[in-house]
């Protein structure tokens, strides 16, 4: 029998079971392996033409996303500077969607790049998520300042990451961190959370 | 802790940004005729004015990109930030001293 190493291990993958024992006051999940796709491009016809390729217009304003579902199925498209935009897409669609990107950049001046591997994602959400993230989070997360779609990239208990809101009145956000932060800030979230599970059980 | 009103994304903690220096500092338009002394005067040497400061700050955790603000050196008050390349803003300077 021949050892398999070719099995991919996302940066949570120890910390499943952990994660889940935080619900229901805070339900966090990792969505690992997603496709991610690092765009800067300033020409506004360039980023059009990306958008269309997608079938999601690129944000236009700072601090926010869009998403949205095309020939590559659910993608998501995060303002992260100026003239630099994050493309997330379901795992594995990188090479379809790099090829789709570039050739609706040319013949304007610009990058793709893929940067997957660079970050993980998890899934907030529960009646605490707001809470807990308040407590490391100096971005009002109150539906009336940060409504869905917002799309910030800030510091998490003082760890990077990139903070999206996805409904605003339950409160479901992702966290994309970069994987070399990623246990350390599961480890955060899940003593963050100690008072609110005692208050529920 | 204070806001600091990046350009692009809006006020965000201090604890986000970084600090560059003096603003408007021009490269040498012709680098090879200054002298060792000229060179430092260059490097080394900037403003330190008692009052509004134009000053580089980088908002690193957020959008990471560079932007000019005009902080008063006594009161650590931002009085106005803008993007590089427009020209700095009139601010009004306040007399109020701070012991």
């Amino acid at each position: 029998m021949r050892a398999d190493t070719s099995v991919r291990t996302s940066p949570l993958a120890a910390w499943t079971d952990r994660l889940a024992d935080l619900a229901p006051a805070l339900t966090a999940a990792e969505r690992p392996f997603l496709t991610q796709l690092t765009v800067r491009a300033s020409d506004p016809v360039a980023v059009a033409r990306m958008g269309e390729a997608l079938g999601v217009a690129f944000p236009a304003d700072p601090c926010t996303a869009t998403r949205g579902g095309g020939p590559f199925g659910a993608v998501e498209v995060l303002w992260l500077g100026p003239d630099e935009y994050l493309v997330v897409a379901e795992p594995d669609r990188r090479v379809p969607v790099e090829d789709a990107l570039r050739a609706a950049l040319r013949p304007a001046r610009g990058a793709v790049v893929d940067t997957s591997a660079q970050r993980t994602t998890i899934a907030l959400s529960g009646p605490h998520a707001r809470d807990v993230l308040a407590h490391g989070c100096a971005i009002d997360l109150h539906p009336s300042a940060a409504p869905a779609g917002t799309c910030v990239q800030t510091l998490v208990a003082r760890a990077g990451a990139v903070l999206r809101v996805d409904d605003a009145e339950s409160g479901a956000f992702t966290l994309l961190v970069r994987s070399s932060f990623a246990e350390y800030l599961a480890a955060w979230l899940s003593d963050a959370c100690v008072e609110y599970r005692a208050a529920l059980s | 802790m204070q806001l600091i009103p990046c350009p692009w994304c809006g006020p965000r903690e201090e604890a986000e940004f970084h600090y560059g220096g003096q603003a408007h500092v021009a490269y040498p338009e012709d680098p090879r005729a200054l002298t060792d002394q000229e060179w430092a005067r260059f490097v080394f040497f900037r403003d330190n004015p008692c009052g509004p400061f134009a000053e580089r700050w980088s908002h690193s955790a957020g959008c990471r990109r560079w932007f000019n603000a005009v902080r008063d050196t006594r009161t650590y008050e931002l009085l106005s930030v803008y993007r590089v390349g427009e020209p700095m803003p009139e601010v009004s300077e306040r007399d109020e001293v701070v012991s």
